[in-house]
């Protein structure tokens, strides 16, 4: 039927309904998949393995026993020291990011146990200003490092982030100084330090802590690089090659131990926390694969997508 | 070569060589002028005073980008006896970007590591305007461990508009370069100082940049991003850069206020392109008058306050660091 004879015919086109909450789109392969099994799935796609952003507290929830975490050094909040104007004031951009994540900046940090093994645990919050790295990202990890030192216990940092914050001018480039420093200092002391880099871990944050992990973890198809593609491609003036600047491509070229799926990231990081420090009761259990253990291998991951599909 | 003049300069220069026609005509005439040669250069003193007290942020950070402005090796040249340049990062190539050696500076050996921009097409085409690839930054951390080797001081000359972004670059890890650099340096057991000479712009000035003592000479600016880039990022237009370079305070007496250097390094009146062994006289006793005391402490001491000093970098709400 011709588009025009519709109406009068009485056949409106239905109004496009909002997807309901229960169902997402898939980026990776564009399948609707069911919001639940994605949820019991650490948010990967069941189909194609896409790993969907997620929260700071959806990393500490993936990696540490929910009752033992304890989040510390929540109160320090960012200052607008430059009185830094542009369209946005910094301090309004503050107050939004603040409203908007419940945050006061855009990294937690929690102690808590990984599979009985007490650990320091930074999680970065990309929906804080792009997961910028200011003043309060540095100072909090140069107290987490220090809690760690304290504790004898293992830190382990998840970074997500565009790299350090503008708006704090030189201050926020010396916070890769800084927490490089105290990384140093870590290492010194005999301590491990495991880097999750996911999606997307850019400019200074690679360029500092994200690149100096005893190990380098990503997640599978993770955005990871120093300079953003629109400036090399504004450099070099020609297209950048496929998979440039993601995990696959860091892996292949040396920059990164392993790439981990992340409904197995908890396993993993166990068994390297193994080999490196003293064994703990649970976590040996974990390993022998105990009802935890599992649970975590269970979610398969699928090969990259399948383009018929589409 | 040309001289290259920016608009600030005008009418000093035009001064300048009003006075000097008039010494000139006055000796092949053989005329009297003195009174008004001396009233001229009077005026002309007056005249920079009053341009260079109140340069703006965007001025500052074009006399740190003047074409004859000197350069790494134009300092070494000066003031570095017995230099032995040093090639390589002994893993993938030697970068031009980078220049690296042993020297002597007023009897005093030690390692310097320094950005080299070129001053003629080909020359910057081969240093690559001063940008370093992976390689620069691995080279720059070989010599400086063979420093600690031989437990010399190191002193390392920042002037880059940037880390290359290019895709060999990435290729070969610039982020884990510079990253490594950074904790590296943290940990060598000899004293570092650092001295802006020109460009700190962002992770590649910081890629060199950790010392016990930061440096910061008068015409030159340091920050987290180009002013271009940062204008870009708020405006959508480069053509902004004056307006972000206010913005990010990137001067040296803003960052000495910010707590990120340590010493303002005076240069000859009109900037360091006016004359270049004057500046690298100053240049060299800032260094020495910092490295005498460093040179006194032991190497836990070295590194002990030097990650204090980093750790005490920043500005926060409702909070305080305790120190330790």
């Amino acid at each position: 039927m011709v588009w025009f004879k519709r109406k009068s015919q009485g056949l409106v086109p239905q109004k496009k309904k909002d997807m309901p909450e229960l169902w997402v789109k898939c980026p990776g392969c564009g399948e609707i998949v069911y919001k639940r099994e994605l949820e019991r799935n650490s948010n990967v796609c069941t189909n194609c393995g896409h790993h969907f952003r997620i929260k700071a507290d959806g990393y500490v929830n993936l990696l540490l026993e929910p009752d033992s975490v304890q989040e510390f050094n929540e109160e320090i909040a960012p200052k607008d020291f430059l009185k830094f104007k542009a369209k946005k004031r910094y301090s309004e951009q503050i107050k939004a990011a603040i409203k908007k994540t419940g945050q006061k900046d855009a990294l937690i940090s929690v102690t808590g146990t990984l599979a009985g093994r007490e650990v320091v645990l930074c999680v970065m919050n990309f929906e804080y200003i792009g997961g910028s790295m200011g003043s309060v990202v540095g100072e909090k990890i140069a107290l987490a490092a220090d809690v760690a030192m304290e504790k004898k216990c293992p830190l382990l940092i998840v970074s997500m982030s565009g790299g350090a914050r503008m708006m704090e001018g030189a201050v926020s480039l010396m916070q890769m100084a800084k927490t490089s420093a105290k990384l140093a200092q870590l290492s010194d002391a005999g301590l491990p330090y495991i880097s999750i880099l996911t999606d997307p871990t850019t400019g200074g944050v690679s360029a500092s802590y994200a690149m100096l992990g005893d190990v380098n973890i990503a997640e599978p198809g993770a955005l990871i690089g120093f300079a953003g593609a629109r400036v090399i491609k504004q450099t070099i003036g020609e297209d950048l090659p496929e998979g440039f600047q993601r995990a696959e491509f860091l892996l292949e070229h040396g920059f990164l131990d392993l790439i981990c799926p992340r409904p197995e990231m908890k396993e993993q990081i166990n068994r390297i926390l193994d080999f490196m420090c003293a064994d703990s009761p649970s976590s040996k259990e974990l390993k022998n694969g105990s009802v935890e253990a599992n649970k975590l291998t269970e979610a398969k991951i699928s090969p990259p997508v399948d383009t018929d599909k589409n | 070569m040309q001289a290259f003049i920016l608009d600030f300069e005008k009418p000093i220069l035009e001064l300048e060589k009003k006075i000097k026609e008039m010494q000139d005509y006055a000796a092949t005439e053989g005329i009297e002028l003195d009174d008004e040669i001396a009233r001229l250069q009077e005026k002309s003193r007056k005249l920079q005073e009053d341009v260079y007290a109140k340069l703006t942020r965007w001025q500052r950070v074009q006399l740190a980008r003047h074409p004859q402005r000197p350069y790494t090796l134009d300092y070494i040249e000066r003031i570095v006896d017995d230099w032995v340049e040093l090639h390589g990062d002994r893993a993938f190539g030697d970068d031009p970007a980078i220049v690296a050696g042993m020297g002597t500076m007023g009897g005093e050996k030690m390692m310097i590591i320094g950005h080299q921009k070129g001053r003629d097409t080909r020359q910057k085409l081969y240093r690559n305007f001063g940008m370093a690839h992976p390689e620069g930054y691995r080279k720059a951390l070989r010599v400086m461990k063979l420093a600690a080797k031989f437990n010399r001081p190191i002193l390392t000359l920042v002037d880059t508009p940037g880390a290359y972004p290019g895709i060999g670059a990435e290729e070969r890890g610039q982020a884990e370069a510079i990253a490594r650099n950074l904790f590296e340096m943290t940990k060598l057991p000899v004293p570092i100082i650092v001295v802006i000479i020109g460009e700190g712009a962002s992770g590649g000035a910081l890629g060199i940049g950790i010392g016990d003592r930061v440096l910061m000479m008068e015409n030159t600016w340091y920050s987290v991003i180009s002013p271009e880039g940062c204008a870009t990022i708020l405006y959508k237009d480069a053509g902004k850069a004056s307006i972000a370079a206010e913005a990010l305070q990137l001067a040296a007496d803003d960052l000495l206020k910010q707590g990120v250097i340590d010493v303002i390094v005076r240069e000859p009146i009109g900037g360091a392109h006016r004359d270049f062994d004057a500046a690298a006289e100053m240049l060299k006793e800032a260094v020495l008058k910092e490295l005498a005391p460093l040179q006194q402490k032991d190497a836990a001491t070295l590194v002990a306050e030097r990650i204090k000093k980093y750790e005490n970098m920043g500005f926060y709400e409702n909070y305080s660091r305790q120190s330790a």
